[in-house]
């Protein structure tokens, strides 16, 4: 499985990630060689198999439709990047 | 102090404080100096909690003077992998994107230690995200495997691994999402558990591949890890893939020893590629537990070969979901200039993530894309269902099954480090477990010709973590293996 440079491109926007020209070379290598491994999962039939997501019987977990405290604003906040009052501040969102 | 309190495990030291030989107070000045010494040469910790451990010490201290109820880890060292939230405590996952971040809540298991007075020594390292198998992935510092400081000491609980292995700490928790428990306990010679999915909590354990992620013990003996165990177990309504399953007593009867015990031998783990010190190692393992009075019989896992491509699809993609939300929004690493909110999120996610963390992110953003996703993680998710189908059929025919924990004894710092593939085949042994979601436990088995330790690992159907520790106790004690010390290669005092 080789993938190219319009490959990583769409990938790592994908991925919100930006790469320099030398980063997009040396992740197109790794990936290619990895995909390639993994591609030995196509000598398998797996037309009636299943696909399985969890190990264990997972269920849906329901509780008592009762409010509980929440971890106080102040203490969150103190990991805020940049903070307005009471709101976490970002970049402009809409042009 | 003249005793070696350091080399005494959990139990032992325990006792020592219950008999008010020792003060813990003393004993975490003990340790903190052993710290200040060894970890230097080890650099197992990202973060020291020394004023932390003091205060809780004396309060433990004033407990036991006043005879009051203390809990079952009275004044015992933990060390945390730093990718498990502790109130107060930095918590960086060793990575940049989370250099300052300071949890405002405890992980289920961190409140759980509190409530059974351990005192929380120190925060591990890590490869970043517990995306690695060396501890050489940190953003901060290489952690170095106390038996050779030129090899890796395993990972991605490395830090962890390494910690108990240099007695800078009595015991210490770690996570296990494809081996990142029982792979460093084997190259550091010491006992990891990765229990059964859903047997322990993971509120406030970072998230990873959350099919697989599951935290773990690293302790000096099996009786340790039953006890560190009995304290993380348990049903949490904050984790919705906790199960509802009682906790048994697992030192109670881990001395019924393993007469008759049908153990599995599968044919796939024990094939080329393996080396010959712990083939050797795990042979005589064997003899031993037939001498015990157990059974070895021949199995096949037929599919264990797609395991670590199943692993890297599986993994990946709920990483690259999971790992989202680090968008230097309400927490975390923000890049410093950015033309708009999509930049700043690019910016801070390319400048605060390593290279792995963004190889992982992006193989898992690959598969789960358009025109992707039915080749890769619809057919892994398939193959994953075979491989836990090869273990429900072996399980009809044995207790348990052994097998080593790593293909090698350990490896370099350095020598995979350039080649992802080849880091990702080291886990090759532990990654099944994960993906069928079973317990494991890794002890000591044996050296190899270079003196580094090898680990055997046994794996026992869903929340067997009992029987688990009823078959390695078997083994310890009739080995010393646990019992050897790395010779530290640092001046004598130090030592």
């Amino acid at each position: 499985m080789k993938i190219g440079k319009k490959d990583i491109e769409y990938i790592a926007s994908l991925s919100r990630i930006e790469l320099s020209e030398l980063e997009k070379e040396m992740f197109i290598h790794q990936l290619s060689d990895i995909l390639s491994y993994i591609k030995k999962l196509n000598k398998l039939n797996t037309e009636n198999v299943k696909p399985m997501a969890y190990s264990i019987n997972a269920f849906n977990v329901f509780r008592d439709d009762r409010s509980e405290p929440s971890i106080p604003l102040d203490d969150v906040q103190l990991n805020a990047p940049a903070l307005k009052g009471v709101f976490f501040k970002v970049p402009k969102v809409i042009e | 102090m003249s005793l070696r309190l350091f080399e005494y495990t959990a139990h032992r030291i325990k006792a020592k404080i219950l008999s008010k030989e020792i003060l813990v107070t003393d004993l975490i000045k003990y340790f903190l100096e052993r710290i200040k010494s060894v970890e230097p040469y080890i650099q197992a910790y990202i973060t020291i909690n020394e004023e932390d451990a003091l205060k809780k010490a004396k309060e433990i201290d004033e407990k036991i003077e006043n005879a009051a109820k203390v809990g079952l880890l009275a004044g015992i060292p933990v060390a945390v992998k730093d990718n498990i939230c502790t109130k107060g405590l930095s918590t960086t996952c060793a990575s940049k994107i989370l250099k300052n971040f300071i949890p405002p809540y405890d992980a289920f298991v961190v409140k759980r230690l509190k409530e059974e007075d351990a005192i929380i020594i120190g925060k591990t390292n890590l490869d970043e995200f517990a995306m690695g198998s060396s501890t050489e992935n940190s953003s901060y510092k290489i952690t170095r495997n106390p038996w050779n400081p030129e090899y890796v000491p395993g990972g991605s609980s490395g830090g962890s691994a390494a910690a108990v292995a240099a007695d800078l700490s009595a015991m210490a928790l770690g996570s296990d999402t494809g081996g990142s428990v029982r792979q460093p306990a084997a190259l550091c010679g010491i006992t990891g558990v990765k229990p059964t999915y859903g047997r322990v909590s993971r509120y406030g354990l970072v998230a990873f591949g959350s099919s697989l992620d599951q935290i773990g013990t690293l302790t000096k003996d099996v009786k340790d890890a039953a006890v560190l165990l009995q304290v993380i177990a348990g049903y949490d309504l904050r984790d919705s893939t906790s199960m509802q399953v009682s906790v048994p007593d697992y030192l109670n009867g881990i001395d019924s020893g393993v007469n008759d015990l049908r153990i599995g031998i599968p044919k796939e783990y024990f094939a080329a590629g393996l080396n010959a010190d712990v083939h050797k190692a795990l042979r005589d393992a064997l003899k031993m537990y037939e001498r015990l009075g157990a059974k070895i019989i021949d199995i096949s896992l037929p599919h264990t070969e797609y395991a670590v491509a199943v692993y890297y699809i599986v993994a990946n993609a709920e990483a690259s979901s999971n790992l989202a939300r680090y968008d230097g929004v309400r927490y975390g690493y923000r890049a410093s200039r950015s033309n708009g909110i999509i930049d700043m999120y690019c910016r801070t996610r390319s400048e605060g993530f390593g290279n792995e963390v963004k190889r992982r992110i992006m193989l898992g953003n690959y598969a789960l894309s358009a025109g992707y996703y039915d080749a890769y993680y619809l057919k892994a998710s398939k193959v994953r269902n075979l491989i836990k189908n090869d273990f429900d059929i072996a399980f009809q025919q044995v207790d348990c099954i052994i097998c080593p924990t790593s293909p090698v004894p350990g490896f370099k710092i350095g020598e995979r480090a350039k080649n992802p593939l080849e880091m990702y085949l080291s886990d090759i042994y532990t990654i099944p477990a994960n993906l069928a979601g079973i317990p494991g436990i890794s002890v000591p088995c044996g050296f190899s010709k270079e003196g580094l330790p090898i680990g055997m690992q046994i794996l026992a159907r869903h929340f067997e973590e009992k029987k688990l520790l009823q078959i390695a106790y078997a083994f310890e004690r009739e080995t010393d293996f646990h019992l050897k010390k790395p010779v530290l290669k640092i001046s004598s005092e130090q030592r």
